[in-house]
């Protein structure tokens, strides 16, 4: 392995010249022979001024400068340009990387330099075959090559597309230049002398170039096409760090990242803000001969991307805020936590409250949505999160109220529930899986018996809440049920109600089996099927209590 | 079919909408006179801050420090009529162009005409900041990158407005307690927010989200909580011509401008403008902005604040968050970085 590596880099760049002239001068210190393509675009004095603060480099060459413009051959047309000077000028360099004015050099070039000597005639050059590659953004993969793309995407959306759509309605198919298979990938590619040399004085070329001239983004895909018909070995790889966004653009890199990036050993990273001075001021960073033959491993880099990617497509579930704010069903889980309602318990047991706050790893609240009061556990003034104790306040946002609560606490709440409270949630909570739902049905009956109140109030009431539960349990029963939902009647839960309890306690907290225990205390129920007879001789069918025999004694016909 | 009508109608009423404002704040421009302009001084990529202010001479000084800090280019204010000093201060700044505006507040849509002027005048190609005073804007970031690096960011997406909705922020005793020492950073003093009692809902002409809540809500609103202050604020926009605030910076048109959440579950990005209204200069503030009646539907916050405001207003709960940094907010959902990793 005594051959020696020369490196020389096609520089590209369009704006920000004062930094592009920095990394020139990077990639020339560290040995290499440049060959610059300025945009055409670029203003001619801050051009002039890149000239003059590189008049002192010798391995440079000016590229003759051309209009470039994003997602069009001109891209290539440049990248060649450039190539061939560099070629032309340069008779020792063997290996040609491709860069931009916002790629910083992580590492010295000599380390490159280094890595390139150890894989001798390789070409790091990242090369899918477009049938199978998955990760292009804006759905066109084989597409690109099949079709074609005069117009630009960035300036002509609405032609673009439309083009894209007739030729896709009359079947208009292009076909592949012979010998050639196509294949997609970063433009940031690092070739050997030979390979370059192959595609560029390829007999073909000019069949080559008129067939990539109407494909979309040839930068993305000429060079790794070509480079399967030329290469003796392809590591398809890039030895640039570049990350797109789910839109397909480029991610940014700012001074917060420097320590990322030095740990990441990747020999170059892009993009770079042109204002992080701290990072351009560090790399490239030689971390000492023992660090010399590390190799790339952007891992960490690669899981911060990835989080912020699924941050920005599916966000934390259960968040509603001033920047997330799904429409309903599209919300990525509605509700950031478990959370348990209990129907009809603390009707049956006055203590309950306390009695389960004991038993169970949760925050136990009362009736969060009573109509007059909102019971957060131990009756605060202010709730959790500072959430209002007005219930105008809760009615004004249900949903909001709800959630922010789940998403600011960080035990498994549970509340209390019953058809007296306000009834806008529920098909919010059955469809949310992270709901689990305990209904005795008919419970709210036990305590309009105890009121003592006359007798025609308990009649009307008992209708109304016996139509809010049927309507309740008309969505609790829907196919559309996602929540974990039990329901009992009441004759049903008054027949065995340790069994019951147990089972509560046991699902809003697993692993606990609380099998000998103190039961809360239940109300008297002695009058209930007498009451219920009342009830049927006022006219109104109880339907939600079960079966409780309406006389047990001769007396009871005198109540 | 009848859904495309009605959005093509919607859009038609708003673009006439958005006119009107337009022309208002057009009609207006006479009143606000300048007092000392240093317009060239603005770079070309400079972003810019305007600001109308009165009689806020003590909190100045921290705002523009902060500001600067941040790397607003030029700052851009109107002064209603103030008499403590506060104009004088502002002609001697290197990077202040004043104006001065003595008609009513109230009738100039509380200050939003002439700003809207401004915006138009000066503002368009620029990053324009939007704020009052008391208001801190804290985004993802902002504490290691400059405020350049988040526009440059959003210019690279293609994002033309950055959401910032109010965070009110109170001391920890009676909001008198702490006297205000001018250049002092007000967040020294209010250290505490609301971390989750927000409510929201989604205005659909305007495409914008009204988000109540926070301390005053649940001190002065509790019992009718619509009348609560809007909390939304999108302060911070590419401006382009057309363009122009419909109500305070809690709308803009057109509509594209508001519709900067997502509607499919993901996160966009977002930060928060730190209201340090509540601090000792509060109380003598409150008593004559009710006196002047200039404030937005009859003072009415106002009155709600004096009637506390004597037996000593104490916004602070045991459910308070001490404020740490972005991340903190970030964390409890009242901000996200969206995509900028």
């Amino acid at each position: 392995m005594s051959e020696t590596i020369r490196l020389g880099v096609v520089f590209l760049c369009h704006n920000e010249l004062d930094v592009a002239a920095q990394m020139v001068r990077i990639w020339h210190d560290g040995g290499a022979g440049v060959a610059i393509h300025v945009d055409s675009r670029a203003d001619e004095v801050s051009y002039q001024t890149m000239r003059q603060s590189l008049a002192d480099l010798t391995d440079v060459v000016w590229v003759e400068r051309r209009k470039c413009e994003w997602g069009m051959f001109s891209m290539v047309e440049a990248t060649q340009a450039a190539a061939t000077d560099l070629l032309r000028r340069f008779d020792n360099v063997t290996h040609v990387f491709a860069a931009s004015g916002s790629c910083l050099p992580l590492r010295p070039v000599a380390e490159l330099c280094d890595y390139l000597r150890r894989h001798p005639r390789v070409d790091f050059i990242e090369s899918v075959s477009a049938q199978d590659v998955g990760w292009t953004v804006g759905g066109l993969n084989i597409e690109r090559f099949e079709r074609y793309f005069p117009v630009s995407w960035r300036k002509r959306r609405r032609l673009f597309d439309w083009l894209v759509n007739m030729q896709r309605k009359f079947r208009l198919r292009r076909r592949m230049p012979r010998g050639l298979a196509p294949h997609l990938g970063s433009q940031w590619w690092c070739l050997t002398r030979q390979t370059l040399d192959a595609i560029l004085t390829d007999q073909r070329r000019s069949e080559f170039d008129r067939f990539f001239r109407w494909t979309w983004i040839p930068d993305e895909c000429y060079f790794q096409t070509l480079a399967r018909r030329h290469s003796s070995r392809i590591e398809s790889r890039s030895l640039t760090l570049s990350k797109f966004d789910f839109r397909g653009r480029p991610y940014t890199f700012y001074g917060d990242h420097a320590e990322m990036l030095s740990l990441s050993r990747c020999f170059v990273a892009r993009k770079v803000w042109p204002g992080a001075r701290d990072l351009l001021s560090r790399f490239p960073e030689d971390r000492g001969p023992r660090a010399l033959r590390d190799e790339p491993d952007p891992a960490r880099i690669e899981r911060l991307i990835n989080l912020t990617v699924t941050r920005r497509t599916l966000g934390r579930p259960g968040l509603y805020m001033q920047s997330r704010f799904p429409k309903k069903d599209r919300e990525n889980g509605k509700t950031a936590g478990r959370y348990a309602l209990l129907q009809g318990f603390t009707d049956l047991f006055p203590e309950f409250e306390t009695w389960l706050q004991a038993r169970v790893d949760a925050d136990v609240h009362g009736h969060l949505f009573a109509r007059e009061s909102v019971e957060f556990s131990g009756r605060p003034a202010i709730g959790p999160g500072a959430l209002s104790t007005h219930p105008e306040s809760r009615d004004y946002d249900p949903y909001g109220f709800l959630t922010s609560l789940i998403r600011i606490t960080d035990r498994t709440q549970v509340f209390q529930y019953g058809p007296r409270d306000l009834q806008a949630l529920n098909w919010f909570m059955v469809t949310d899986p992270n709901a689990v739902i305990r209904v005795i049905t008919g419970a709210w009956v036990v305590p309009l018996m105890h009121s003592g109140m006359p007798f025609d109030d308990i009649r009307h009431i008992a209708a109304r809440l016996q139509r809010t539960e049927l309507t309740q349990l008309g969505v609790l029963r829907s196919v559309w049920v996602k929540a974990d939902v039990e329901i009992w009647e009441l004759a049903d839960f008054v027949a065995r109600p340790a069994a019951i309890l147990q089972r509560v306690v046991r699902d809003l907290t697993p692993g606990t089996w609380p099998l000998y225990d103190q039961y809360p205390q239940l109300r008297d129920l002695d009058q209930l099927g007498r009451f219920l007879q009342r009830l049927r001789n006022a006219g109104l069918q109880p339907r939600l209590m079960g079966d409780f025999p309406a006389t047990r004694s001769e007396q009871e016909w005198n109540v | 079919m009848a859904r495309h009508w009605k959005s093509s109608w919607n859009a038609l009423r708003l673009r006439a909408v958005r006119q009107w404002y337009l022309g208002r704040a057009l009609r207006r421009r006479k009143q606000v006179r300048p007092l000392k302009l240093r317009l060239k001084a603005i770079a070309k990529d400079a972003i810019l801050c305007f600001v109308t202010q009165r009689n806020e001479r003590i909190r100045l000084p921290y705002f523009l420090d902060y500001y600067r800090r941040a790397g607003i280019g030029h700052f851009l204010f109107v002064d209603n009529d103030s008499d403590d000093g506060s104009a004088e201060y502002l002609s001697l700044q290197p990077d202040v162009s004043l104006w001065r505006a003595t008609t009513s507040y109230k009738a100039a849509r509380f200050g939003m005409d002439w700003l809207n002027w401004l915006l138009f005048r000066y503002g368009t190609g620029h990053w324009c900041l939007t704020v009052d005073p008391d208001e801190f804007l804290v985004y993802p970031h902002c504490d290691t990158r400059p405020l350049q690096a988040l526009v440059d960011w959003m210019d690279g997406t293609g994002l033309k407005s950055f959401p910032a909705m109010l965070l009110d922020v109170y001391p920890e005793g009676r909001i008198g307690d702490q006297p205000y020492r001018e250049g002092q950073n007000p967040m020294e003093i209010a250290r505490y927010f609301d971390p989750a009692n927000y409510m929201i809902h989604k205005n659909g002409r305007f495409g914008n989200l009204w988000i109540q809540g926070g301390p005053r809500a649940r001190t002065f609103f509790g019992r009718n909580p619509e009348l609560a202050p809007a909390l939304n604020k999108v302060p911070l926009v590419r401006w382009e011509r057309p363009y122009a605030y419909i109500s305070s910076t809690h709308m803009a048109l057109p509509r594209s401008l508001n519709l900067v959440y997502d509607e499919d579950g993901g996160e966009r990005i977002s930060g928060v403008l730190l209201h340090a209204k509540f601090l000792s200069t509060f109380i003598a503030k409150s008593s004559e902005e009710m006196e002047r009646g200039e404030h937005y539907a009859n003072s009415q916050e106002y009155r709600a604040y004096n009637a506390v405001l004597h037996n000593d207003m104490v916004l602070y709960t045991p459910e308070s968050l001490l404020y740490e940094d972005w991340r903190q907010l970030q964390e409890i959902g009242l901000i996200s970085q969206g995509n900028w990793a």
